[in-house]
């Protein structure tokens, strides 16, 4: 984590001043995912219905990666999984 | 006010003072109007459609379904980077309330006129202070008018004082309705050129935006940026004092550019922040913000003709408050009496009487201070009443003490 800015550095009026890629938000979930590979069929509906595009298709690996820096915990993967191979742990 | 040598030649017209709202915005080369009428401001909008209508200003007219609407499509419009002005009272205002917190906050440099009306209910349309005062932590820059002619003298400094680099905050010109808003006067006004060269054009301070780049704060393709993100605990409160500091500073800046329109103009409204009238060797003083002071100051005349020291200070910027400057000014005075046309219901008085009292707080000797709410929902305020004040001052000097603290000016007991 950077140091915070003082209200004379931070920009006016909240204005980013750096790229959401750079800023954590994954930090405060109760929940997370938790694959069975052997169930997965790789058929990426997860990666459509993850609201934060926390779930990316890597193609060096020929899988799926969950991005935990980012993801909510929401659960909506697991929810939408039609293999059930997702399931939310604390 | 006061008069200096007319600087360039201006043309007396008949307006009240909505029609010199609109006629000092046509001339401010405005790019974006928002609004929703409401009595007793509509003349402002109607005047503006009618300007737009008729192709006289290059200003886009975004009529709107509501105050809170107006506001947000203002708010939306000055991100882009328009001259944006907007006009309001009472209701209008109450609703736009969320709005210009989030006005101020995306530090949107709107201009809105706000012919101030009191609040329901029982229902009335006509002049009090009360809509803007509930606004009065909102973040928004606040002027109170005297008459007609300060109030397109108002318009025309407002985009200056929003717009200004140490500033960029919102401002509201208020005018009290009916009073100022339909009542004709003379008005003295500036040819288009002379408003639209000391207006010029909008400026942008510089933020770093998410690319790394630094760029001027406008929604520009080209450059994005995310204007009012959520800002959570760790940073909400530095830009809340960015806001703070922006107060402090409109206070150098009002009256400068206060003075560079006198140079232009020939008007003056003392400091920009408070104009004293009559106030130097006073005993007693009356304290007002708005129309009523027309009606103090020919009392003062008329005093001041029989050997009575009174005098007046009349708060023209109520926000940034210029506590400073007003202390120095009543300090040395005897008495003074708060006139205002807004309540704080339980709370001893209103909003004004307790900022005045706050201020002189760390001064060895005060002035001894009493409270008038008066003119509320439109009920007159006549010269007896205000000698009357006077004389109250009299009596409290007398007896070196205050009796009743808050009192109620032209009410059936």
């Amino acid at each position: 984590m950077s140091k915070e800015k003082t209200w004379k550095e931070a920009s006016p009026a909240g204005v980013c001043w750096k790229s959401s890629v750079t800023y954590l938000t994954g930090d405060w979930k109760t929940f997370r995912p938790e694959r069975d590979t052997t169930k997965c069929t790789k058929c990426l509906t997860c990666t459509i219905f993850c609201p934060d595009g926390a779930i990316r298709w890597k193609s060096e690996k020929g899988d799926i990666e969950f991005d935990l820096s980012f993801c909510k915990g929401c659960g909506i993967c697991a929810n939408e999984c039609p293999a059930k191979a997702i399931v939310m742990r604390i | 006010m006061q008069r200096l040598k007319a600087v360039v030649k201006q043309e007396v017209q008949g307006l009240n003072g909505d029609e010199a709202v609109a006629l000092a915005v046509k001339q401010c080369d405005v790019d974006v109007i928002a609004a929703y009428p409401i009595t007793p401001q509509t003349i402002i909008v109607e005047k503006l459609s009618e300007y737009v209508a008729n192709g006289e200003v290059d200003t886009e007219y975004i009529c709107t379904e509501s105050e809170h609407s107006a506001m947000a499509a203002c708010l939306a419009a000055s991100a882009t980077g328009a001259r944006v002005f907007t006009a309001t009272a009472s209701a209008g205002l109450a609703l736009m309330h969320e709005m210009l917190f989030v006005t101020s906050g995306c530090r949107a440099p709107v201009v809105m006129a706000i012919a101030n009306r009191a609040l329901s209910a029982p229902l009335n349309i006509h002049g009090d202070h009360s809509d803007a005062m509930a606004e009065r932590d909102s973040s928004w820059i606040q002027i109170y008018c005297e008459n007609a002619q300060e109030v397109y003298d108002s318009i025309i400094q407002g985009f200056r004082i929003a717009e200004h680099l140490d500033v960029q905050l919102p401002v509201a010109v208020g005018l009290d309705g009916f009073t100022l808003s339909h009542t004709l006067e003379n008005v003295m006004t500036l040819p288009d050129e002379v408003v639209n060269t000391f207006v010029g054009t909008r400026q942008f301070p510089v933020v770093l935006t998410h690319e790394g780049k630094t760029v001027p704060y406008k929604l520009d393709p080209a450059s994005p940026m995310t204007m009012g993100p959520v800002a959570l605990p760790n940073y909400y409160f530095e830009f809340k004092r960015q806001q703070e500091e922006a107060m402090k500073d409109a206070l150098k800046v009002i009256p400068e550019i206060h003075d560079e329109y006198a140079q232009v103009s020939g008007r003056r409204y003392g400091s920009g922040l408070l104009e004293p009238y009559a106030l130097e060797d006073a005993e007693v003083a009356i304290v007002c913000l708005g129309s009523t002071a027309g009606t103090v100051k020919t009392v003062v005349d008329e005093l001041r003709a029989q050997g009575t020291k009174v005098g007046l200070l009349r708060i023209r910027t109520y926000r940034p408050f210029p506590a400073e400057t007003l202390v120095k000014a009543l300090v040395n005075v005897k008495a003074v009496a708060v006139l205002e046309r807004s309540m704080s219901f339980g709370g001893g008085g209103g909003a004004v009487f307790h900022e005045i009292r706050n201020a002189l707080y760390d001064e060895k000797t005060h002035p001894f201070i009493v409270d008038y709410i008066h003119g509320l929902g439109g009920r007159d305020t006549n010269p007896a009443q205000i000698k009357g004040v006077y004389e109250d001052l009299k009596k409290i000097v007398n007896a070196k003490h205050v009796e009743d603290l808050v009192r109620f000016l032209g009410i059936r007991e």
